[in-house]
């Protein structure tokens, strides 16, 4: 692996490092630093299979019992890694030793933690595939007994809850996060510092804490009681810092010789703010948007507190129980009847889908958020 | 510099804009908004202003709500485990819930910490340039996914599947480590912390790998032409530089773990008690003890989820402002 790099430069391949030049004309064949020679993939190789032949006869023949086959390829695991590394060591040298180790232990990590993905996408689609059809997206529960068949029933009510829910949020969120990101950073004003440590501090506001605030405020001071709406606000709070640092991070890229433009023909700083900023970042901030909307469309916990929950078809949010999407799988999957449970799946797997809809949209609009960072910042390096 | 100061007078004269020439002093530059632009200031500002109200606001209510179960438990809120806000006399406290979120939070934690240490090097400095773009798109992706579908994988997938396992260490370690004992595995604070590690991961990795992704390069190109190993330009160089990074990227993952409910209320067997053993099944959070009581609760009782609710968001906000200092710094010093 990388060892090949560090160890493999010979001293009389020094001057071709070196001298560009004499490289060429010398002919000398490209060294690629990075690739994998063969006798690394043997020593690798070699390493496993005596690892595997060594924990086969250990389990196998030494201990007097039978071990399920996870603890099998964890001990496989186990042993391989001292005995590739007495092999590098004996070849390469102690440095390159640890340098491989270290190689195989990131690349596990990484493989640890990025597993679960295509687990969960792939079970529950598995789970979820055979609930959805159009019965699903179009019947409410409202008829639905736990004697009924699992295909009987649907989310309409859950469905019509969520968009109409997120939409309210949306609406509240996403003015109030676009003038916190321009007051970050056109204005720069004295409360730029708190209000960006409170945004960042914010992201990460549990979410059950958002939905009781709102609880005791609207739906118990107000007497309001449940309703969509309340929920809509729970989660204007949860989308509120995402939305504006997504915001602030495009603001801050577009360039400055605009705004200096706009001004100097003389246009007041809101038309150049207006006019000549916010346009500029469109893409992006169509980006932190949807972002935005897709943190929160899967909030569970806030509107378990507001919105109520309920099995019947309610298209005003402004007044009685809603029901949504996660509130839906959230009940359901509690049940102990097998068919609820099924249906869980159906609206997770539905829940999974907007989601993944929402976030290829975001990307499609133009790339704000850690992975598209580096393309603008290609773009404004230009 | 002199140059400049008496061009630009007469440049300016001579434009028809400035001062005639004879008012050679520095001018005084005056700038005075538009009402306009005072209307566009203000807004923006209350935008701010807003933002900030907020969480002040949060913090004001939950206290008033809070405060009765504050004067009916008195100190007693920090210490009790049981949770009756509603039985006569009222006995209540935080102390399970708050044990419950401290060890699902740092078992999260030991599993999130080098996990998403390893994924950000390993996307960073190990994985093939093509791949790069798409493996942290993966990990933003990760970051979108609800909590909700993450808790029902844990709960029909993970747990299952980690059960034997869990029984067989119970089996072989249950005799000499007391924290290992178990009854009954399964819906445990363990694996809860386990569940909450996965939507505390990618939040951790895609932070860490920003951060790490500032190191200086020619620092990086020296060592690796001073004959380092790869492995040695991580250690004397990527990591060292990113250590606030790291530091500042986990405790913003920490402020997600403490505060995650779904998967504690779907996966723990709700059961108020501080004990030991980790493995067993039952435990509660604060964040899941909100939510599990929050329908049965009467008047004391919706009092008593305000004071938890209040201790969890003082907890966590305490831990995100300290986190968004430091991953703040941390970005600034590249």
């Amino acid at each position: 692996m990388a060892a090949t790099r560090a160890i493999a430069p010979k001293p009389d391949e020094k001057p071709d490092i070196s001298d560009k030049s004499a490289e060429v004309a010398m002919r000398a064949p490209r060294r690629r630093p990075r690739a994998w020679r063969w006798a690394d993939v043997g020593e690798f190789a070699g390493s496993a299979a005596s690892a595997l032949l060594l924990t086969w006869l250990i389990f196998d023949r030494f201990l007097p019992f039978r071990i399920q086959g996870v603890a099998f390829a964890v001990a496989w695991y186990a042993l391989t890694l001292p005995i590739y590394w007495l092999v590098v060591r004996d070849g390469h040298g102690p440095v390159a030793a640890r340098d491989r180790l270290a190689s195989i232990l990131i690349t596990t990590g990484a493989a640890l933690a990025l597993s679960p993905i295509f687990l969960v996408v792939g079970y529950v689609t598995i789970r979820g595939l055979g609930v959805i059809d159009f019965g699903f997206l179009t019947e409410t529960m409202e008829l639905t007994g736990p004697l009924s068949e699992a295909g009987d029933g649907g989310l309409l009510h859950s469905l019509v809850g969520t968009l109409q829910q997120l939409g309210i949020a949306t609406l509240i969120a996403v003015p109030l996060g676009v003038l916190t990101a321009v007051y970050l950073s056109e204005i720069t004003g004295p409360l730029a510092r708190p209000t960006r440590l409170v945004a960042d501090a914010m992201t990460a506001l549990p979410s059950i804490v958002a939905g009781l605030f709102v609880y005791s405020i609207v739906v118990i001071r107000t007497g309001w009681g449940f309703s969509g709406f309340a929920g809509s606000l729970a989660l204007t709070i949860l989308m509120l810092p995402t939305v504006t640092i997504a915001a602030e991070q495009v603001l801050r890229v577009v360039p400055g010789s605009l705004r200096e433009a706009a001004l100097a023909l003389g246009s007041p700083y809101w038309r150049s703010v207006l006019l000549v900023v916010l346009p500029t970042a469109r893409a992006g901030l169509a980006t932190a948007v949807i972002l935005g909307m897709a943190r929160v469309v899967g909030e569970t916990a806030p509107v378990l507190l507001t919105v109520g929950g309920t099995n019947i078809l309610n298209v005003n949010p402004f007044s009685d129980y809603q029901d949504n999407i996660p509130l839906f799988v959230f009940n359901q999957i509690r049940s102990s009847k097998e068919t609820f449970v099924e249906r869980a799946w159906g609206g997770a797997l539905l829940l999974l889908i907007l989601v993944l809809v929402l976030f290829v949209l975001a990307r499609l609009a133009g790339g704000a958020g850690p992975g598209g960072k580096s393309r603008r910042r290609r773009g404004a390096a230009k | 510099m002199e140059a400049n100061d008496s061009e630009g007078p007469t440049g300016l004269a001579a434009l028809g804009l400035g001062e005639p020439p004879e008012a050679d002093g520095p001018r005084r530059i005056e700038a005075r908004m538009s009402r306009s632009d005072r209307f566009y200031r203000a807004l923006a500002t209350t935008g701010a202003g807003i933002t900030l109200l907020i969480i002040v606001l949060i913090g004001v209510f939950l206290l008033l709500e809070a405060l009765p179960a504050f004067r009916a438990a008195g100190f007693g809120f920090l210490t009790t485990q049981r949770w009756d806000p509603d039985s006569v006399p009222p006995e209540f406290g935080v102390a399970a819930m708050m044990y419950g979120t401290a060890v699902t939070a740092i078992v999260a934690m030991l599993a999130t910490v080098p996990l998403a240490l390893a994924t950000a090097v390993f996307i960073n400095e190990y994985a093939p340039r093509a791949l790069r773009a798409a493996l942290t798109s993966l990990v933003d992706l990760m970051a979108a996914i609800p909590s909700l579908i993450f808790a029902l994988w844990g709960l029909f997938f993970l747990v299952p599947w980690l059960q034997p396992i869990e029984g067989w260490l119970v089996a072989q370690l249950g005799g000499t480590l007391p924290f290992m004992r178990a009854i009954a595995t399964g819906s445990s604070l363990f694996n809860a912390g386990l569940v909450i590690a996965l939507m505390a991961i990618p939040i951790t990795t895609s932070i860490i790998r920003e951060v790490l992704s500032q190191a200086p390069r020619h620092e990086c190109e020296g060592a690796l032409a001073l004959g380092g190993t790869r492995w040695g330009m991580i250690t004397t160089v990527i990591l060292p530089f990113g250590r606030t990074g790291i530091v500042g990227g986990s405790m913003l993952g920490l402020g997600r773990a403490l505060g995650e409910t779904i998967a504690a209320t779907l996966i723990l067997n709700i059961r108020f008690e501080i004990k030991p053993q980790i493995l067993e099944t039952g435990g509660i959070t604060v964040a899941s003890g909100i939510a599990v009581e929050f329908f049965d609760a009467q008047e004391l009782g919706l009092s008593a989820l305000m004071a938890a609710g209040l201790s969890l968001f003082l907890v966590t906000i305490v831990i995100n402002l300290l986190a968004a200092t430091v991953v703040e710094r941390a970005k600034s010093a590249a």
